[in-house]
């Protein structure tokens, strides 16, 4: 049984195609990271995962099981409760962080899952405060904020994530958005989420993280996946000339 | 000379007090009409159906480009003009309806483009942030986005509130008994007081006393909402 299967998808902005025919499939447990050049339709895909755009054609399959499928007239006008419940097999993390700015750090966590009734207050709130334990800001708990630094408001959103246990977590380019003192600690807690059960989608800029965490990376590229393969097979024998290309950039200065 | 000001005082302080009650008056009905019509505005302006957009914006574009003065003139007289009689009633009560109208009318064209400000202001992130995390629409409003709207509106409708209790003013044009008009009146001759020109002077102490009881309230409340950003 596979965690995530994505069949197909395909998604146009007007006469711009950002996803041209993607599939994939995901194991649980394992790590997926996703790189490429800026435009080559890696947010675009993990935004259709989450539905905050909703792909034009294809398919998408957690535990086997269809949560999405645009090839099905009957399907494609999904009542927003649909949407919601699909979307709660997903979690996100953004770019830039999106945490509440009224709310103190415990509210962010607590927030959701409170108003959609996962439980008793105490439980979420004891939930809660594992987490933040979990991401290492427990001394922050009633911090705003606009107190934190970015690599820690990072933090907070992936227990704020968590805390809806999603089956599958993505990450949107998560440490681009921090200056790059602080992006280790964000990628130190990714790191540590890896385990058998959490099954994750990485888009990332920070090669040596896919190489060491990924189980699986794809490359993307103007909307294809370019390549595709085990972090060895990629990085250290690449087939394709543009990621050969993409790869030796970073090797430049 | 002094003892001829203690002798109006009494007799001008009380009827300032009336002139002022009608200030007042026609300033919180103005509010609370303008407040929710103003907010019904700014959604029409953001419409997505054009037309409806392109209406809406034209009609605030009239009203705040054109003297509220002209519009007070024209809303007392014009239907009068048009149907014969005054359709406002006669009298103090039918100028008040008529200034209400047009007040709140004014206003709610300024307010909605603070609201649209406002709606517009608070990040596409945080909508979707609430979207990811399975919320409702109406979740999505009040629990994450509705507090920072306010809070980026505070500010400029404060400034646009405190310009009101001064804009009321402008309803002398068609003869409201507001405050001016119940200073001025001594300058005319009433109640045995002609020719004085002070009770219209002493007429400021009673707007620097209100704008500062509302700008005092307005910080507050800013303060209340610096804890985030």
């Amino acid at each position: 049984m596979s965690a995530l299967t994505v069949q197909h998808l395909h998604k146009s902005f007007g006469k711009h195609e950002v996803l041209k025919d993607i599939s994939f499939t995901l194991e649980k447990g394992e790590v997926l990271a996703i790189i490429g050049s800026s435009g080559g339709g890696k947010t675009t895909l993990l935004r259709c995962l989450n539905f905050l755009e909703t792909a034009d054609r294809g398919q998408i399959l957690v535990n086997d099981e269809c949560i999405f499928d645009a090839d099905n007239p009957a399907e494609k006008k999904q009542r927003e409760a649909d949407i919601r419940a699909a979307r709660l097999h997903f979690g996100l993390v953004f770019q830039q962080f999106n945490l509440f700015p009224q709310y103190n750090v415990l509210k962010n966590v607590t927030l959701a899952p409170t108003l959609l009734g996962r439980g008793k207050p105490d439980e979420i709130e004891a939930h809660a405060r594992e987490l933040i334990e979990r991401v290492g800001l427990t001394e922050k708990l009633d911090f705003y904020p606009c107190m934190l630094s970015g690599g820690q408001q990072q933090r907070v959103a992936i227990a704020r994530a968590l805390a809806l246990s999603p089956d599958i977590l993505c990450f949107d380019e998560p440490t681009s958005a921090l200056d790059p003192e602080l992006t280790g600690e964000v990628l130190h807690v990714i790191k540590g989420l890896k385990s058998g059960d959490s099954t994750m989608v990485v888009v990332t800029h920070e090669m040596e993280f896919a190489r060491s965490v990924a189980d699986k990376v794809i490359f993307m590229a103007k909307g294809v996946i370019e390549e595709m393969g085990t972090p060895e097979e990629v990085f250290g024998h690449p087939k394709s000339p543009i990621l050969q290309g993409f790869l030796n950039k970073g090797n430049q200065f | 000379m002094f003892d001829l000001f203690i002798e109006q005082f009494p007799i001008v302080f009380k009827a300032l007090n009336i002139g002022f009650l009608q200030t007042l008056k026609l300033f919180l009905v103005t509010l609370l009409g303008a407040l929710p019509l103003g907010l019904i505005i700014s959604f029409g302006s953001m419409s997505k159906f054009k037309p409806l957009s392109w209406l809406v914006n034209g009609i605030i574009w009239i009203v705040r480009g054109s003297p509220l003065m002209i519009q007070l003139l024209i809303i007392y007289y014009f239907p009068g003009m048009v149907f014969g009689h005054n359709i406002w009633g006669t009298g103090e009560a039918g100028r008040f309806l008529a200034a209400s109208v047009a007040f709140i009318f004014n206003y709610a064209c300024y307010f909605s483009e603070i609201y649209r400000g406002g709606i517009q202001g608070v990040p596409k992130g945080q909508t979707e942030a609430g979207q990811v995390l399975g919320l409702t629409k109406s979740q999505i409003f009040f629990k994450v986005t509705l507090l920072q709207m306010v809070k980026r509106i505070v500010p400029p409708m404060s400034n646009e509130i405190i310009t009101l209790v001064k804009d009321t003013s402008l309803a002398r044009i068609i003869a409201l008994q507001e405050i001016i008009w119940a200073g001025q009146a001594f300058l005319k001759g009433s109640q045995g007081i002609a020719g004085a020109i002070w009770p219209l002077f002493f007429t400021g102490i009673y707007y620097l006393l209100f704008s500062g009881i509302l700008t005092i309230l307005f910080n507050k409340l800013e303060k209340k909402l610096s804890y985030f950003n």
